[in-house]
């Protein structure tokens, strides 16, 4: 029985086929409606994210499973001071894979060891969020064909950005990717990324603070928020938050065929008027995102077709 | 107090000596491997002339090397020499290793970390880096430099 608590969990070749099923889902979503049929997925989400718990709820009924779950920690046994080991121990007995977001990091792991079914970790804190990451991926590989051979601009809250560290661990395993980063000084890529991550695997990278300087060159551009819960404090906040924004005008900086992607929510980081622009993804990247759920859920459950 | 209870501070009869312990730190290291809840003699010799090292300190445990967490001690300075005594002879000299994984040796100090608030779990870290000495908390990753690189 495997579990999913980093994309690292995976070998590229794992991936690789993981995202091949995903790519067979969305051409032929009626072929897997009911591969899980009389399976339950349970999602225990210990703090709110209507996307994520929503997206692996879905994957879950298009394959033809249910769902069961919670969506805060105070509407479950949480509340009462059950320990996240019990509570893995009671949902092995009702379902048959369990999709877990908690705000303190490992708590999925600590799942994992009690558990009896497969566990994802659907967000621990600041920690890692898998799910995210292989919907990146398979973004980013179903738009541009290839894994490979990219230049990706990464923008905006780089220090405290999950998604972004965990995208880049990612992707510096497929050959010829650059990094483009691109973020106020306050807000750069954390050291153990630069120098475990980027330097120790010999990735071309550069960091900017200009959004525009980056865009000409840029094949992907993933755009992130600044978080207003990662900050101490208000002001700091306040003085950030607007320092990046996409809007029409640099979009004419970027190229032909770039890509712009985003995890969302969004809050003003890209303006609605980039939106119908042929090369705004994000919103095809939430639907990515369910058929890589289906294909992660019936790969840790085994499922073929 | 008999004869035969009496640890005679130059000679040990069956135990382990831990040597070459850098001057002033037998203190810590006796606290560390909880030595005072051990239900043994326990002889601490500091600032001994030492050759190699100038001064050094010695602790003389008057139990089997079992009932020592040689994991806590390699935590603490993997270059301690233990030497292991039978029969008022050195029958073994043990090399110290950082250990692989160390459980419950040190906390994990970020707050946001699950062992912040799951009850009976157990602290544990793996190796991460040998070269820098680098341990990771295994829930959140967070990371510990050994105690003697941190010294």
């Amino acid at each position: 029985m495997r579990h999913c608590m980093s994309p690292l969990d995976f070998t590229v070749e794992e991936l690789d086929q993981m995202m091949d099923l995903a790519a067979r889902i969305e051409k032929d979503p009626e072929g897997y409606a009911h591969v899980c049929d009389r399976k339950k997925i349970a999602t225990l989400f210990y703090e709110p994210s209507t996307r994520t718990r929503l997206s692996f709820e879905t994957a879950m009924l298009n394959l033809g499973g249910s769902v069961i779950g919670f969506s805060s920690a105070q509407s479950s046994s949480a509340a009462k001071g059950e320990s996240v080991a019990d509570t893995i121990r009671v949902i092995s007995c009702f379902a048959d894979i369990a999709a877990i977001r908690h705000p303190k990091e490992g708590a999925p792991y600590v799942a994992s060891l009690h558990s009896s079914i497969p566990v994802i970790n659907a967000g621990d804190g600041g920690h890692q969020h898998p799910t995210q990451t292989l919907t990146d991926m398979t973004t980013i590989r179903q738009l541009k064909g290839r894994l490979t051979n990219l230049t990706i601009g990464l923008c905006g809250d780089l220090k405290f950005g999950r998604t972004v560290h965990s995208l880049i661990s990612s992707l510096v395993r497929y050959p010829g990717i650059r990094f483009t980063l691109i973020s106020p000084e306050e807000l750069r890529i954390p050291d153990y990324v630069r120098e475990d991550v980027l330097e120790k695997n010999h990735i071309p990278y550069e960091e900017v603070i200009r959004l525009e300087d980056a865009l000409p060159d840029l094949d992907v551009l993933y755009m992130t928020r600044v978080q207003k819960e990662r900050f101490f404090n208000e002001e700091d906040y306040v003085r950030m938050k607007d320092f990046y924004i996409l809007d029409a005008e640099k979009m004419k900086l970027a190229r032909e065929d770039c890509t712009v992607l985003h995890p969302l929510p969004r809050v003003n980081e890209i303006s609605v008027d980039v939106d119908n622009d042929p090369r705004a993804c994000y919103f095809r990247q939430v639907q990515y995102g369910v058929y890589i759920r289906m294909a992660l859920i019936m790969t840790l459950l085994e499922v073929t077709k | 107090m008999s004869q035969e209870h009496m640890l005679n501070i130059g000679g040990l009869h069956e135990g382990v000596v831990l040597d070459h312990i850098p001057a002033g730190k037998a203190m810590d290291i006796y606290k560390r491997l909880k030595l005072d809840k051990m239900d043994c003699q326990v002889a601490m010799i500091m600032h001994a002339r030492s050759s190699k090292m100038g001064q050094k300190d010695i602790i003389k445990v008057e139990a089997p090397l079992e009932h020592l967490n040689l994991d806590a001690l390699g935590f603490i300075d993997h270059t301690i020499t233990v030497n292991i005594i039978k029969d008022a002879k050195i029958v073994e000299k043990r090399d110290l290793r950082l250990p692989r994984k160390l459980i419950n040796v040190i906390h994990c100090k970020n707050p946001r970390c699950i062992t912040s608030i799951e009850q009976g779990l157990d602290h544990v870290f793996y190796l991460a880096d040998e070269e820098a000495e680098v341990y990771r908390c295994i829930y959140c990753e967070e990371k510990y430099h050994s105690a003697k690189k941190r010294s």
